[in-house]
């Protein structure tokens, strides 16, 4: 039973051949050749409805990183299957509504097609992955697929502002997300998420648990353009209209709805959980509807409402997550869990008509040439079918009968109503407030769809202001809409069978305990009667036609929020003050000046080797075993100080270089007293060749001058110099103060026998340690070859001649 | 003994390292240079200075000094000669071509002359 493995991986095989299609049967719109992937793909999950409506689930493994845990394990319940069917259905409508949109002179379909079955293949991938770092994975492949498609193109600023945008906020979050998957599953031990489930209760109390939960909300929310993430959504409507219509209203946006789903029953009846989820959510479906009033450009419209039924579904897996904090299931619990079956019915909604409404919008732009409403109207003669398409789409999005987004409105209430009547959580005095936000967002909600009907399609057709002379559109590019609209009609007066076939599994999947129970859910049919929810729909309709009415009442509220507050300033200005702070303080100290670079490595050094002598305490200071100290030795030490202190001091170069001989020769000395002939030797040969060197090399260059530096810096570098010198004093006194264990000279002392040597030093450079000595020979051979090229190398670019001047 | 030598190393890392944080190249070689001397004092400092005789053994003392450090000593001393002759004459290329040993000046080097 691979299938689902399977299903994941042939979108990726089939992006590999696209380009090949494209550029052997250029005859043929290369979408014709990528429907048959979703088409296939969706008929394969319709057969598996029948399993799964009977409890069965589906799981395979293919084995990836075994030793790390990590498998290419899929799993196939209710949850994934809704969201599978989704994506391939969905996905389905949308290339055939772009094989009609893209034409095939003009743009490059390969890469679009390439791009849109990568991220369909991923979006399965998340969906019916069981291993959170597969699921990962594959998150990660929707973010940059949706990246390339907004950016599709990408000769516009805008596309490219857009695409960067979604990509900073939407991976940032999946890098938070990330982090949360690492903690839960150091935790259960186990990357498998049905394994996690299983053994919830163990590490509830985990101090981990809440930092992994609030993680993975961070990238379940920017993922689902949630409060106050919600800004990438607006800006990646410069996407081409099918992408739109596919990745930001039916299944990308959705992911983080599914990562929500998927994880209640972890981490769903903690308080946290309730709160954050069920407010965030709230908040998301208030402020976009308040938002979305404002727009003038219909598919900005479209997107705000977006982020407003998304924050409807996100309060809804909230709400209904508190059923979870019950042990016993009863009448009471059961009532408080409608909230998760409104939240997957409207995800069902939401996916149908607002890709309609997308694609109805593309027709719109594609026919007219513009999407700006104070342009448009007039054109419910001019495109009667897509006017009635509008009609239904945005009706059943402001909720009214007869279409199915009335039933998940009626539901939505009646999830606010249940989950105001909770006693846990403070809801006592908080509850109330629930049902009066979802209602205000509900009226603002009627009002834009109101809009989006009569600015486009009533008042007077202007055109004049219009590119092109509207028309109709044809007829392929109205069947995709068409078929969801009927969707739309069909889900009110059938909503059983949705309900009985797929949202019943789904919502066992998300509340697994609520099945054990072997109570069920039963009251999607009592969808009818008078009660409180019916009354509130009623007012949603009266108030919103009377704010329609005084809509030009509203700019003064609006007024109220400049532009200079919103988050997209605030989002810009981050990324502005980011670039500005970092490059200053790089410029601050990446100054170029070598002794600066030199000055940071040795207070380093020094600040490093200080504290950890002062940390440990290891100063020692014991001359018991010192050797006496004759006047020879003293004189010469006097000598070499002297010396090297009038090197700083020293007017011309020359006579630093005869203090550095000095201080050579001297050393030279001391090797004689401390018995050390062949050191003594090479040491008086190698200072005077490099007295000779330096003299040369001296020959050619300028005359050194006294430095002229700020009396500030020279007391720095005293200050740094005397630092070192005194570090390495410690440390050498430290260590010549404590003799841990012998010597291993009294070995060479079989020089003879071993190397037929009486010469200790040469022995061990010759004979028992000659590794080191070959390579110092190398080492010579590499510095005369290296003199001997810069010396013979010419310039490359006409450098002038120093010396000719 | 060990602990004049120490204070004299001491002496020798501190001047050097005053040099090498200078403006001209002249002063950073040398000040590299005597860095090499004040590590090879270091050395055989830290190897001993116990009375002994010189290490051949054709001496036939009861006790020589320490072999090992001086072998290493050598060594020292034979590439850090090979690195100062490289690096000077790298400085006498650099200033023919840039016209200027001042490190101040050789910021920032552009390709596109």
């Amino acid at each position: 039973m691979y299938t689902m493995n399977i299903a994941i991986i042939i979108p990726f095989i089939v992006a590999a051949l696209v380009p090949l299609l494209y550029k052997r049967v250029p005859r043929i719109h290369t979408g014709w050749f990528v429907l048959l992937v979703p088409a296939a793909l969706f008929a394969v999950l319709v057969s598996t409805i029948p399993d799964i409506a009977t409890g069965e689930t589906f799981a395979a493994t293919i084995e990836w990183m075994p030793s790390l845990g990590i498998n290419f394990t899929t799993y196939l319940d209710g949850l994934s299957l809704i969201f599978g069917l989704l994506i391939t259905g969905v996905g389905s409508l949308v290339v055939l509504y772009s094989i009609y949109y893209l034409s095939m002179k003009r743009e490059s379909l390969h890469n679009f097609y390439v791009y849109l079955l990568m991220f369909m293949g991923a979006m399965l991938g998340v969906v019916f992955s069981d291993n959170l770092m597969v699921l990962y994975v594959f998150w990660e492949l929707t973010s940059i697929s949706s990246f390339l498609l907004i950016a599709y193109w990408y000769h516009r600023r805008q596309s490219r502002y857009g695409a960067q945008k979604s990509m900073l906020i939407t991976v940032c979050g999946g890098f938070a997300m990330l982090a949360g998957f690492i903690m839960l599953g150091t935790m259960a031990g186990t990357f498998s998420i049905r394994a996690i489930i299983d053994q919830v209760g163990q590490f509830a109390d985990h101090g981990l648990f809440i930092a992994a939960m609030l993680l993975i909300l961070l990238g379940a929310f920017t993922k689902s353009a949630q409060f106050p993430f919600h800004i990438w959504l607006p800006d990646a409507m410069e996407a081409p209209t099918p992408v739109s219509a596919y990745l930001h209203s039916a299944t990308m946006v959705k992911a983080g709805i599914y990562l929500v789903a998927r994880f209640t029953p972890v981490f769903g009846g903690e308080e946290v959980w309730f709160w954050v989820v069920s407010l965030v959510g709230l908040f998301t479906l208030f402020w976009g509807s308040f938002t979305a009033i404002r727009q003038t450009d219909l598919k900005a419209l479209l997107a705000y409402s977006t982020i407003s039924q998304l924050g409807l579904i996100m309060s809804l897996l909230g709400l209904g997550s508190a059923a979870l904090h019950f042990d016993d299931v009863n009448e009471r619990t059961v009532g408080y869990s409608v909230a998760i079956f409104a939240a997957l019915f409207h995800l069902v909604n939401h996916s149908t008509f607002k890709g309609a409404l997308f694609m109805v919008v593309g027709i719109v732009d594609h026919e007219t040439g513009t999407r700006d409403i104070r342009k448009l109207g007039g054109l419910m003669t001019v495109m009667p079918i897509t006017f009635t398409l509008a009609v239904i789409g945005s009706l059943s999005m402001a909720g009214l009968p007869p279409f199915n987004g009335f039933l998940s409105k009626e539901m939505f209430f009646t999830g606010v109503l249940n989950a105001s009547e909770l006693s846990i959580f403070s809801m006592e005095t908080w509850g109330s407030l629930f049902p009066i936000v979802a209602w205000i967002a509900s009226v603002l909600t009627f009002v834009y769809c109101m809009m989006l009907i009569f600015k486009t399609f009533f008042g007077e057709y202007q055109p004049e202001k219009l590119e092109k002379k509207a028309h109709e559109a044809p007829i392929g590019m109205l069947i995709p809409p068409v078929i969801l609209a009927s969707f739309v009609v069909g889900l009110f007066f059938f909503p059983n069978v949705l309900g009985d076939y797929l949202l019943k599994p789904g919502y066992a999947a998300v509340l697994p305990s609520y099945v054990e129970g072997g109570r069920f859910l039963d009251n999607i049919e009592a969808w009818h009667g008078i009660n409180t929810e019916l009354l509130m729909t009623i007012g949603v309709v009266v108030f919103g036609f009377l704010i329609y009415r005084y809509v030009h009442f509203w700019n003064n509220v609006y007024a109220l929020f400049p532009r200079k507050w919103s988050f997209d300033a605030l989002y810009n200005g981050t990324l502005m003050q980011l670039e500005r702070r970092s490059t200053s303080i790089t410029q601050m100290y990446m100054t170029g000046h070598l002794p600066h670079y030199l000055a940071y490595i040795f207070v380093f050094l020094i600040v490093a080797l200080s504290s950890v002598m002062v940390i440990t305490g290891s100063f020692a200071f014991n001359s018991a075993s010192d050797a006496p100290i004759s006047s020879y030795e003293a004189v010469l030490t006097v000598v070499m100080i002297v010396a090297a202190i009038c090197i700083l001091f020293a007017r011309s170069r020359l006579t630093a270089i005869l203090l550095n001989g000095v201080l050579g020769y001297v050393l030279a000395v001391f090797f004689v007293l401390f018995r050390a002939p062949d050191l003594a030797l090479t040491q008086l040969v190698i200072e005077t060749v490099t007295a000779a060197l330096f003299l040369l090399c001296f020959y050619f260059l300028p005359e050194w001058e006294i430095e002229k530096i700020k009396s500030r810096t020279q007391v720095l570098k005293g200050v740094v110099s005397l630092a070192a010198g005194t570090i390495v004093t410690m440390i050498a006194l430290t260590v010549s103060g404590t003799d841990i264990f012998d010597p291993i000279s009294n070995f060479y002392e079989n020089a003879y026998e071993l190397a037929g040597g009486n010469n200790m030093v040469n022995a061990i450079l010759g004979d028992f340690r000659a590794l080191d000595t070959m390579l110092e020979v190398v080492v010579l051979v590499i510095a005369g070859l290296g003199v001997f090229t810069l010396i013979k190398l010419k310039a490359k670019r006409g450098g002038e001649d120093v010396e000719g001047k | 003994m060990e602990t004049m030598m120490s204070v004299l190393v001491g002496v020798l890392v501190t001047v050097g390292t005053y040099l090498v944080l200078s403006r001209s190249l002249i002063r950073v070689i040398l000040g590299t240079a005597i860095y090499s001397h004040a590590a090879n004092l270091l050395i055989l400092v830290m190897g001993g200075l116990k009375g002994g005789a010189a290490p051949l053994l054709g001496e036939e003392a009861t006790s020589y000094t320490d072999a090992l450090p001086q072998a290493l000593i050598l060594t020292a001393i034979v590439i850090s000669f090979g690195v100062t002759a490289f690096f000077l004459v790298l400085a006498y290329r650099t200033y023919r071509e840039l016209g200027t040993d001042d490190l101040d000046q050789l910021r920032g080097m552009n390709d596109d002359k």
